[in-house]
This record gives structure tokens, C-alpha cells and sequence, in this order.
């Protein structure tokens, strides 16, 4: 092992940036892996709920038209999507004969380029016999399609013994991560062979793989699923690309031709994946002192209109952390899932993160403010102490390390909290209005994907293959002249696996990073991998690291058996690698040829749920404390951030460089659903936000600047001690910003984005104007 | 079917087009150069901003057939076959990209507004303000660009090994 | 998103573009292109033939009495001169982004008609200029008769915008433009234009244009006339701004409600004006 200071842990500029910089990044619509390949455009349905009949007789006469994919055809050689619960309306790659939400795709035009696809697209016919469209899904939860009550203590009775008991109701929009790079898919069928080949930007989790399968009738190994060297952001959203998989696939399959599809923005808006709407009551009792002793939920998400894998995943991701940071020995909650005629869900950086912690940190500053106690107090003498790791929470998840209170000190600290509260009297003696916000949250990371059978019961549980654990396979390979290869199965999108994983490899081979190549193009017919790969939950530095490490500690062993074996423990990589090679007869006893090795990893606490629905739905988890103070103008409603500090323990940092970019992205997905971003339908359902210009994202002019703190508590749980810092922001900026804005205007009703007219609406202009 | 002669990165072209081929697709289907990027097709996001006789603008609201006779510059010739330029270096080292999408759009326009002479802080915001990006959170991006003004010998230095 | 097929000729000469639109009724003229082609990709707009005014010799900035600026000029260059109108100077950098004025022209904002844009109600507080140009000749339009609604005005089929006059700034004359936008660059919630004289400690010829909150440059005709031959106070200021909010009747949007648009023209207005009576000083 190199005497020198270790690669891991070293903020190390990128191995990916050359190439990205020079603009030869390679995505997938700079590829033409298929020759002779067509291409498609999709007909999407134009009202949100109606009967439909298709006519593509015109279409099909269009110039430079190959075909035309209907669904009747769908329906002939597709299945319906497997789902995580029954909701009794089953969803194909198109609607058949109703369509379900303005968007979903109704036929497939395949043409010699995307513009004869798109002329013959619009001379599809499609007659609307309109029906009414379901948008409220509060009024929906009468006909919820799943309703599932767990208990762990007993709430009731510590209500009733809590000196204040807070009833309120929360709401977090539809959200959008809305990457740069759309959806891309190529398909190639091989009528002879029964196979499908296809290329997309997917992210993963390829249990989405399995579901694309089961849709097309295909066995595993017949769907071969690759994945390009660069994808332009996903941040969740590339997950549900599958669908899209399986509709392409349908199309060459049926026009016997190879399809390559490009979504544009405006299909992206209104048909890729945007977060769950959720409306929670949220109750919770307090002693006089400030503890918080019972939590309820009575959740209400809205997936849009079908329940499309892996939802109902969205609410059952955070249910080891329904308790957050907080000591709560009592905690129940009521999910139920209701459809909307709006698009379907999927995952969001984030994903159930900023839901459920909206509802429980806007409930701990209303709370503060009732019992007369400063939020950061409030916070103190709930959060769990350090000496109670790994701690157990009521719904199970093992909790593997934090100091909390150090956390919240350094926090309140780097923010010079009693300097902002001078600051913001100041403000308010001068008439304006000017507050305070903190959020202290749990970071889950490396989801548990037995998580999903919660939406089951434990008899029905019973009687299936129990799902748990969270793996990750890599292989590390030296070639005759000495070249390292390692193959990863993460789909990454910009978070710098590549370059993390040449550091791990070079600590562990005694190498530089330089001297590791690391392919992260996937394919399922020849990079090892597991239904838990891609990139979701944060789980890179936790599993994949464990995976990657793990291959090559297995292949140091062996270069270190032949050093052995030569008598020369100083054989350099090269040496080893052609005596392996090319003298194989001559290797140790015991070893196999070769120099390569797979493996698999996996940390150790996910198991799948008991029978009491406890669940440690989530392997690692990092604490994160955001404080911030904004001031909010009388006179337009404009939210200005004149603060804000934020404060991650994620265990070990494996390139700190990598991890501050990381929190900055998820601060400013945080913040932009905290003040700007939603998704709006209209009382018909039409999408309202359906291009960039209404759909509002915000630029660099509206992210404020960040301070970051940092602690490190490695998990015990993770290969090198590393846990996700992914998502952390998206989870806790939403709920600091409202609580700031909340105790600058002095009302408990924000409301997500906190836009400037709706700040305005709510700040009291005597004349009612 | 028109037929059009422009100089792409330094290369005289000649291509039939038709009309409603848009510059992006031109540049990046007919000429292989895939650098510039597609994110919105309707001016929003910046992704696709080339060069255009010398001052950026987005590729998706030009038509191919418009850039006859003109000059169109794309982050390809930015470093060409040599070294990054200061700028893209001063990208590398502050972690200014994360997934790559946007970074040629912003690259051609940070590169206009640095030509013009020494913008400030706020310049150099109000310019992003036209460059959508998810990933880096944009302060890395400021950081960057401000570097590349103010040391550009600096900038120049060697990427850092590793 | 991509265009229908259309016919395109790069006109060379006004004379030229005339003749082409005059060819065909479904023929649409293109100049910066960057609300066009954006509407060409949604297919929003379907012409048969699209006629390039790029180079047909519109591109120039005289000066003369008012300033004369070519329609294809580009609202960068026009952003930069230093001869333009000081409400334009400051207008301008609010227009779309950095690099959408390297090519979006100021002939094309205004005959875009956008009520949400900036340079038609720039144009209508200075008191500037439409020069039109079509099959029957060249006129002048004033704003008031120009701007019809969203993107509608009262050019006729196969006339071209060739040319916008401002006038100079006059002695003591003080401007001011003010918007509000939910992000930087965005279109304007509520944008206001001031453009007043102050002389003698009064103000005179006082001109105040909306846009955005109405679907074209509209006068406030009220607090105009409360303004005039006053010496305008934070008070008087305020109560202008509260004769625009009542005076302007915008319909609600996803992103704001009526009440909270009037309430954002008064604050603009009120804020426009003490700046320009700051600046007239």
C-alpha cells in the first residue's frame, strides 16, 4: 500500500470534465449505436380524461412514414405494467381506449427523420369523447386505491397525555427536477432472435428493468438494456425512461425497423415524472417542556393517473424516518393513494424526502412558537444524542451514527445565530419583515428495496418472496500490459462516480487514479449488476464504493499471492499483470487464471419488514441542519434569502470537491421548490406549465450563495464509511424557507412555491387590495 | 432545398438544407458536432448557444439556411486539438460542471461576455440568468468565469494531475 | 419540436421583402427570430414561406433629430449606443438575456406586439415612432395607433416595421423604467415606463405607460393628469401609483392573481416616478 496520503478522502478535480468541456460528451442523441435506425414521434393525448378512437389512415400516407404504432397493437403485444399495489387501472406503454392525463402517448410514428414523424403525427385523427377529469386529490382519497394504517407505540394515549396537541395540514405541489438532457431512447428488435436491444438515458433502479420485461413478454436476458457514457442529469427522473423503453421497443417490434426517440421539453413537462402532490395532516403532541411525544400523519399522494413502478414508493421510501431526527417513541401514519388525471409519478430528487419533512419541521416551528420556545431549543431537546446510536426508531430503521447536537451547535455557530436574530429585531423595528427558519433533517441513503412490500401486509407479505437488501456488482480488471478497467452498473449523471472510483481502485491497487479507467456505460448482458443498480437514494458512496472496493481488494489479494509466489513484493502492476497473463501455468496454487475479478456488496441491516411492518428502509443516514433568514418586501412579496447556512454530517467525505457540488445541486432543487417551482393543471386538466417560459426554474440570479458546513460521523454500515449527500437540500430547504417566511409574516399557512403573489396574498394590505 | 456555404469552426461547408432544418440539428446531425446541446427548443435553457459572426445566440431559434455565408463557432473549437482554454481549465478546477449538458451553451456565452472586456460579478450573473443548469447550484459556475477574467496566465496553468 | 415545412427567401432589399410577402398570404417575415422560431417549433406558427429581413439593409442606427433604428437592428447593439434614449439604457438589459439580444432585434420586439415586452412600452412613453413600409408606400404610426392587443397591430397584410424613430432626451427630462418578473429575464409580471420634465420645481409632460398587466402599451391617463404641474413628493408618488393600480384591469394568471397585479403596477408606478423626478433634477 502507497505510504502516501490515501486518494479517497482528496478533493479531486474530475476525470469526466475534459471530455465535457471540449463537447465530446457522448449522449445518447450524439450516438448512432444502430445503423439505418428511424424515427419516432409520439401522439399524446391532448385532454386529460376521455374515450378516444384513433384514425392513422392519413399518417400512414404521410411522406416518409415507415409505420405507425397504435394501441390496439400495444395491447396485442404488451402486457400492463406490474405496479407496486393493484389500483385496478392498469397502464400500457399507450392508452387503449381512454386517456388518462393531457400528455400520455396514444400512437407511435416512425418516419425517415423526426420532422416527416412529427408532419405525419398530426395527421393522426384522434376523436375525444371527453369524460370528467379528477384533479383534487383530497376530494379523490374517498376512492383512494391503497389505505394502509401503521402504529408503533401508542399514539392515542400519548395524545391524550400531551400538554399541546397541533393539528395542521400541509401540501407539497408537483415538483420536477427537470434535467437539461430529455429522455432518449434507441430500441432494435431482433424478430429472429426474440430479443429486444434498446439504449436509454436510464437511471436505474433496474427493478425497472424486470418491469419493462414483464411488459413486453420478454425473459431478462431478451431485453438488453445499455446505457450511454454521459447522461445530462436525471436527478430521478431517468428512472421512469422505462416506460418509454417499453413503447419504442413496441414500435420496432411492430414496424420491424429500429426506432431512435428524443423527447423534447415540452414532452418531458407533461409526461416524464414529477414528484407526488402529498396533503398530510400532520398531529403532534408536545409536553409542556417541549418534547414531542406522539406524531400522526394521514397522508394523501397523488401519483397522477396510473400507479406507475415504483410507486407507491414515494411514501414508503422514508418510512424508517417518519420520526426524522427526533427522539418520538409514538408515531403512526394513514397512507393513501389516490389517481389524478395528471402525469404519472416517479422519482424526484428526494423522493418522499421533502414531503414528509415539510409537514414534520413546519410542525416543530409552529410548535416552537406555541410553546414559547426559540426552534432551535425545540429542535435540541427532541434531537436523538449521540450516545444513543446506532438507535432504532419506532418504524425501524437503524439510524448508524450522528452527533446531532454537535451539528445544530456548529450550525447555529457558522450562522451566527443570535447575530441574525439582532439582525432580523433590527429589520422588524424598522417596520419590515424579516425571520428566521431552521430544518433539522435525517438524510436516508441506499434504499432498502424490500421498503416496497410495506404497501402490503405482513399476511400478504407472507405469502411472496420477501424483497430486502440494497446490492451493487463491479468487476476490476487488469489487462496483459498492466491497464486497470473497472465497470460500474450506477448509470451516473454528472455526480463523478468515475473519478471517485479510480480513487478507491488506486488506494486499494497502490496505484494513481490516472491509472484507472472506469467505464460507466452500462449494459445487462455484460457489466455485472443487481436489480438495486443505478443511481437513486443516494447510494453510489455507500454500495457502489463497497462493490468496487470489494473487486479489488479481491484482485490485490491476488497480485499480492503472485508477488508472493515471484518472491518480490515490489513487482510492479505491470509485471504481475503479464506474468498472469502470459504464464498462467506459472501462478500460485489455489488461484484461478487471469486477473480480474467480480463482486457483490451489500450493507448489512436491510433486512426486509417484519412482521410488526418495522423497517430499516434506508442503510446509511446523515444528519442535516439548514438555518436561514430571509426578508420578505411589503409591497411585492418577494422572498429575499439574506442568509443561509446549511451544516451535513454524511460520514466520510470521498471527494469533498464532488460532495459540496452535490449539496449545492440539491440546495438549489431545494430552493426552487421552495419559491418557485410547480406543476399547474387547469380545472380541465390541461397542463399549465407546459413549456420552459411557465414552467419556472430558477437561474443563478435567484439561488442565493450557500454556506456549508461539515461534521463526519462514518457510518458503520458502509464500506469506507461514506453515506449519500444527494438529496439532503431538496429535503430540508423547502420546509427552512417556509418557517423563515412563516415567522417573518407571522402566519402558520405558507404555502409551496413561495412565489411573490402568494406571499403577498397572505401579508394583510388593510385595504384588502 | 437550399443550398448553403458557412465556415463551421473554421471548416468552409457547402450542404443542402431545407429550410425548416434548425441549426442545432444541422450542426449536430448533418456535421457531427455534438457538442452543441438540445434542452428546450424554444430559447429557454441556453444548452444549444454557438457562435454566430462572432457573438453568441441560441442555436434553436436559428434555421440552418439563416447562417449562409456566416461564421459559426461551437465549443468544439473552443480548445480545438490543444490544451483546455483558461476558461474551460477554470471549469475543471472549481467543479463548474457536474453532467456536462449545459456547459457548452454557457462556455460560448461566457466567452462572448468576457470578450467585451471586465464584467462584473453581477454581469456575469445576469448572463446566467439566460443558461438553465440542475446540477451545479451555478455559484461554482460564477466562481469560474470570475477566475478566467481576472488570471487568465493563471488559468492557463496545467490541469491538475491525478 | 420542429417547424413545418415552409418556403424561405433571404430578402436583399426592403423592395425585395415586400415583393415576397405580397406573393404569398400564409408568408410570415422573420428578423431576430427568437420569439419566432420558438412559435415555428411548437408549429404555433405555420407559414408557407418565411422571409428573411437579416440582410435587407435594415440594420443601421442614424441620428438626426430622434434616432432612427433600423428594424433588424439588434437589441444588444441598440442596448450599447450610447445615443439612445436613457429610458431605453435602461430598459434594454431587461429585455430576454444576454444572448438573446445578440440577435433579437428591436423592429422585431415591436412588431411582435407582445404586451408583455419592453420596447413598445419604451417607445410609447418617449412618444417615438413606427416607420411602416408595404405594397402601398411608407407611413409613420404613432404607438397609440399602432398597438392593436397580443401580438396584433394595425400593420397591414404584406407591411413591414423598417424602422423605429425616438426622440432625444430633452433638457431637464427625467426617465425611469421599472419591472417586476418572477426570475431575472423573465416576462415582466407589471413594467412601467416614466418619462417626465421637471421645470420650475413642477413636473411636466408627464408620460407613464403599463405594460404587461394590459395587452398593450396603455397610458395612466389619471395619474398623469395628478402629476402634472406638481412637485411630486413620496406621497403624491404613492398616490399615482394607486390611481395605475385602479386604473388597469389585468386578468389573473397561474402565477398571480388580478388584485395582486394592480397592487404591483402602483408600487412600479410609484417607484418609477420618484426616480424620474430624482433624475429631471
Amino acid at each position: 500500500m502507497s505510504a502516501t496520503e490515501p486518494w479517497v478522502g482528496r478533493p479531486l478535480p474530475r476525470f469526466e470534465d475534459d471530455v465535457l468541456l471540449r463537447g465530446e460528451g457522448r449522449f445518447l442523441d450524439d450516438l448512432s449505436p444502430v445503423a439505418h435506425t428511424c424515427h419516432a414521434a409520439v401522439v399524446r393525448s391532448q385532454l386529460a380524461h376521455a374515450g378516444i378512437v384513433v384514425d392513422v389512415r392519413a399518417a400512414l400516407a404521410a411522406p416518409g412514414v415507415v409505420g405507425v404504432l397504435t394501441g390496439a397493437d400495444v395491447m396485442a403485444l404488451s402486457r400492463p405494467f406490474p405496479a407496486g399495489i393493484d389500483s385496478g387501472t392498469p397502464q400500457y406503454a399507450t392508452a387503449i381506449e381512454t386517456v388518462r392525463y393531457v400528455g400520455e402517448p396514444i400512437a407511435v410514428v416512425v418516419a425517415r427523420d423526426r420532422y416527416l414523424a412529427e408532419d405525419a403525427a398530426e395527421l393522426v385523427d384522434v376523436d375525444y369523447d371527453p369524460l370528467d377529469a379528477v384533479l383534487d386529490p383530497v376530494a379523490a382519497a374517498a376512492t383512494a386505491v391503497h389505505d394502509r394504517t401503521f402504529a408503533y407505540g401508542d399514539v392515542t394515549a400519548a395524545m391524550a397525555q400531551a400538554d399541546l396537541v397541533l393539528r395542521q395540514t400541509f401540501h407539497v405541489p408537483r415538483f420536477t427536477c427537470t434535467p437539461v438532457e430529455c429522455y432518449a431512447v434507441v430500441a432494435d428488435w431482433d424478430a429472429t432472435e426474440g430479443r429486444l436491444t434498446t439504449w436509454a438515458n436510464f437511471q436505474g433502479p433496474f427493478t425497472l428493468h424486470g418491469v419493462a420485461a414483464a411488459a413486453l413478454g420478454l425473459r431478462g436476458d431478451r431485453l438488453r438494456l445499455l446505457t450511454p457514457p454521459d447522461s445530462g442529469g436525471s436527478f430521478g427522473t431517468k428512472s421512469s425512461v422505462f416506460a418509454y423503453i417499453v413503447l419504442m421497443g413496441l414500435a420496432s417490434r411492430h414496424l420491424r425497423v429500429p426506432v431512435t426517440w428524443t423527447e423534447d421539453r415540452l414532452e418531458h413537462l407533461a409526461s416524464s415524472a414529477a414528484a407526488t402532490g402529498r396533503t398530510t395532516e400532520v398531529e403532534a403532541g408536545f409536553t409542556a417542556d417541549g418534547r414531542l411525544i406522539a406524531v400522526r400523519y394521514d397522508a394523501i399522494e397523488d401519483v397522477g393517473a396510473y400507479v406507475r413502478a415504483p410507486e407507491p414508493a414515494t411514501l414508503y421510501r422514508m418510512h424508517g424516518s417518519l420520526t426524522g431526527a427526533y427522539t418520538v417513541p409514538n408515531v403512526g401514519v394513514r397512507n393513501r393513494v389516490v389517481l389524478t388525471n395528471t402525469q404519472p409519478s416517479g422519482l424526484n430528487r428526494g423522493f418522499g424526502g421533502p414531503q414528509l419533512y415539510f409537514g414534520l419541521e413546519r410542525t416543530m416551528a409552529i410548535a416552537a412558537k406555541r410553546l414559547g420556545l426559540d426552534p432551535a431549543e425545540l429542535a435540541r431537546r427532541n434531537l436523538i444524542p449521540a450516545d444513543a446510536m446506532p438507535y432504532r426508531t419506532p418504524s425501524g430503521a437503524l439510524y448508524d451514527s450522528g452527533d446531532y447536537a454537535a451539528c445544530l451547535d456548529h450550525a447555529l455557530e457558522l450562522a451566527d445565530y443570535a447575530g441574525l436574530r439582532t439582525r432580523v429585531e433590527k429589520a422588524r423595528a424598522d417596520g419590515r419583515l424579516a425571520g428566521i427558519g431552521i430544518a433539522c433533517i435525517v438524510e436516508p441513503s441506499i434504499s432498502n428495496m424490500g421498503y416496497i412490500t410495506l404497501a402490503q401486509t405482513a399476511d400478504e407479505r407472507a405469502l411472496t418472496l420477501p424483497k430486502s437488501g440494497n446490492a451493487e456488482g463491479a468487476s476490476v480488471s487488469i489487462n496483459p500490459l498492466g491497464g486497470i478497467t473497472v465497470r460500474l452498473a450506477t448509470t451516473p449523471q454528472g455526480q463523478g462516480h468515475r473519478t471517485v472510483c479510480a480513487q478507491v481502485v488506486a488506494d486499494t491497487l497502490g496505484c494513481t487514479p490516472g491509472e484507472v479507467t472506469v467505464m460507466s456505460e452500462m449494459d445487462t448482458a455484460s457489466v455485472p449488476w443487481t436489480v438495486a443498480s443505478g443511481s437513486y437514494s443516494s447510494r453510489f458512496s455507500g454500495v457502489a464504493v463497497g462493490a468496487v472496493q470489494a473487486a479489488a481488494l479481491k484482485l490485490r489479494a491476488k497480485i499480492d499471492a503472485i508477488r508472493a509466489h515471484a518472491g518480490d513484493e515490489n513487482l510492479s502492476l505491470r509485471r504481475v499483470a503479464g506474468m498472469a497473463h502470459w504464464n498462467p501455468e506459472g501462478r500460485p496454487a489455489g488461484e484461478e487464471p487471469g486477473l480480474s475479478a467480480v463482486a457483490f456488496w451489500a450493507p448489512p441491516t436491510l433486512d426486509p419488514p417484519d412482521d410488526e411492518d418495522r423497517i430499516a428502509s434506508s442503510a446509511a443516514h446523515g444528519f442535516i441542519v439548514d438555518i436561514c433568514a430571509v426578508e420578505v418586501e411589503r409591497a411585492t412579496g418577494q422572498v429575499r434569502v439574506l442568509d443561509y447556512v446549511t451544516v451535513h454530517d454524511a460520514g466520510r467525505l470521498l471527494n469533498p470537491l464532488l460532495a459540496d457540488g452535490q449539496v449545492m445541486g440539491g440546495f438549489a432543487h431545494g430552493l426552487a421548490a421552495a419559491l418557485y417551482e410547480r406543476h399547474v393543471y387547469d380545472e380541465s386538466g390541461n397542463l399549465m406549465t407546459a413549456s420552459l417560459v411557465d414552467y419556472l426554474t430558477p437561474t443563478a440570479p435567484d439561488i442565493p450563495a450557500l454556506r456549508i458546513g461539515h461534521l463526519s460521523s462514518p457510518s458503520p454500515v458502509t464500506a469506507l464509511g461514506a453515506k449519500g449527500i444527494g438529496e439532503g437540500n431538496t429535503m430540508s430547504a423547502p420546509a427552512c424557507v417556509a418557517n423563515a417566511v412563516a415567522d417573518a409574516i407571522g402566519r402558520d399557512d405558507v404555502e409551496l412555491p413561495l412565489t411573490p403573489p402568494r406571499v403577498w396574498n397572505l401579508l394583510d394590505h388593510g385595504d384588502g387590495g | 432545398m437550399t443550398e448553403i456555404t458557412v465556415t463551421v469552426n473554421g471548416q468552409t461547408v457547402v450542404e443542402q438544407v431545407e429550410p425548416r432544418l434548425l441549426l442545432t440539428d444541422f450542426l449536430r446531425h448533418r456535421l457531427g458536432l455534438t457538442g452543441t446541446h438540445v434542452g428546450c427548443e424554444h430559447g429557454v435553457c441556453g444548452a444549444c448557444t454557438v457562435r454566430l459572426d462572432g457573438v453568441a445566440v441560441r442555436g434553436c431559434c436559428l434555421l440552418a439556411v439563416q447562417t449562409d455565408g456566416s461564421v459559426v463557432e461551437t465549443v468544439e473549437s473552443l480548445a480545438g486539438d490543444g490544451p483546455l482554454s483558461p476558461l474551460q481549465a477554470a471549469f475543471k478546477r472549481h467543479h463548474a460542471l457536474q453532467c456536462g449538458f449545459c456547459t457548452p451553451g454557457i462556455l460560448i456565452a461566457a466567452e462572448d461576455l468576457l470578450s467585451r472586456g471586465h464584467p462584473s460579478h453581477e454581469a456575469i450573473v445576469d448572463m446566467l440568468s439566460g443558461h438553465l443548469c440542475r446540477c451545479t447550484g451555478y455559484t461554482p459556475i460564477v466562481a469560474a468565469i470570475e477566475e478566467a477574467r481576472d488570471a487568465p496566465a493563471l488559468a492557463r496553468a496545467e490541469e491538475p494531475a491525478g | 419540436m420542429k417547424p413545418v415545412a415552409f418556403e424561405y427567401v433571404a430578402a436583399r432589399s426592403v423592395e425585395e421583402a415586400i415583393a415576397a410577402l405580397g406573393r404569398d398570404e400564409d408568408a410570415t417575415p422573420i428578423a431576430g427570430g427568437q420569439s419566432l422560431v420558438p412559435a415555428l417549433n411548437m408549429r404555433l406558427v405555420r407559414p408557407t414561406l418565411l422571409v428573411d429581413l437579416n440582410r435587407a439593409g435594415l440594420g443601421t442606427i442614424e441620428s438626426n433629430g430622434v434616432l432612427r433604428v433600423g428594424a433588424t437592428v439588434r437589441q444588444a447593439t441598440l442596448e450599447h449606443d450610447l445615443r439612445a434614449h436613457p429610458l431605453l439604457r435602461e430598459a434594454l438589459p431587461l429585455v430576454g438575456h444576454f444572448v438573446t439580444r445578440n440577435r433579437g432585434t428591436v423592429g422585431g420586439s415591436i412588431a411582435h406586439a407582445d404586451g408583455s415586452a419592453e420596447l413598445p412600452v419604451c417607445l410609447a412613453a418617449v412618444g417615438g415612432t413606427i416607420v411602416a413600409e408595404g405594397p402601398g408606400g411608407r407611413r409613420e404610426i404613432e404607438p397609440d395607433a399602432f398597438f392593436v392587443t397580443h401580438f396584433l397591430t394595425t400593420l397591414r397584410p404584406g407591411e413591414l416595421v423598417v424602422a423605429t424613430l425616438w426622440p432625444q432626451s430633452e433638457e431637464h427630462e427625467g426617465s425611469a423604467f421599472e419591472e417586476f418578473a418572477l426570475r431575472a429575464g423573465d416576462y415582466a409580471l407589471s413594467m412601467v415606463a416614466v418619462v417626465l420634465r421637471r421645470v420650475d420645481g413642477v413636473a411636466q409632460n408627464v408620460r407613464i405607460r403599463v405594460g404587461a398587466v394590459t395587452d398593450r402599451p396603455t397610458g395612466i391617463t389619471g395619474a398623469q393628469a395628478a402629476l402634472e404641474g406638481v412637485s411630486i413628493t413620496a406621497a403624491i408618488a404613492q398616490e399615482a401609483g394607486r390611481i395605475a393600480a385602479a386604473a388597469v384591469d389585468p386578468p389573473g394568471s397561474i402565477h398571480a392573481t388580478p388584485g395582486y397585479l394592480r397592487a404591483l403596477t402602483g408600487t412600479l408606478v410609484e417607484r418609477a416616478v420618484l426616480r424620474a423626478w430624482e433624475r429631471a433634477g
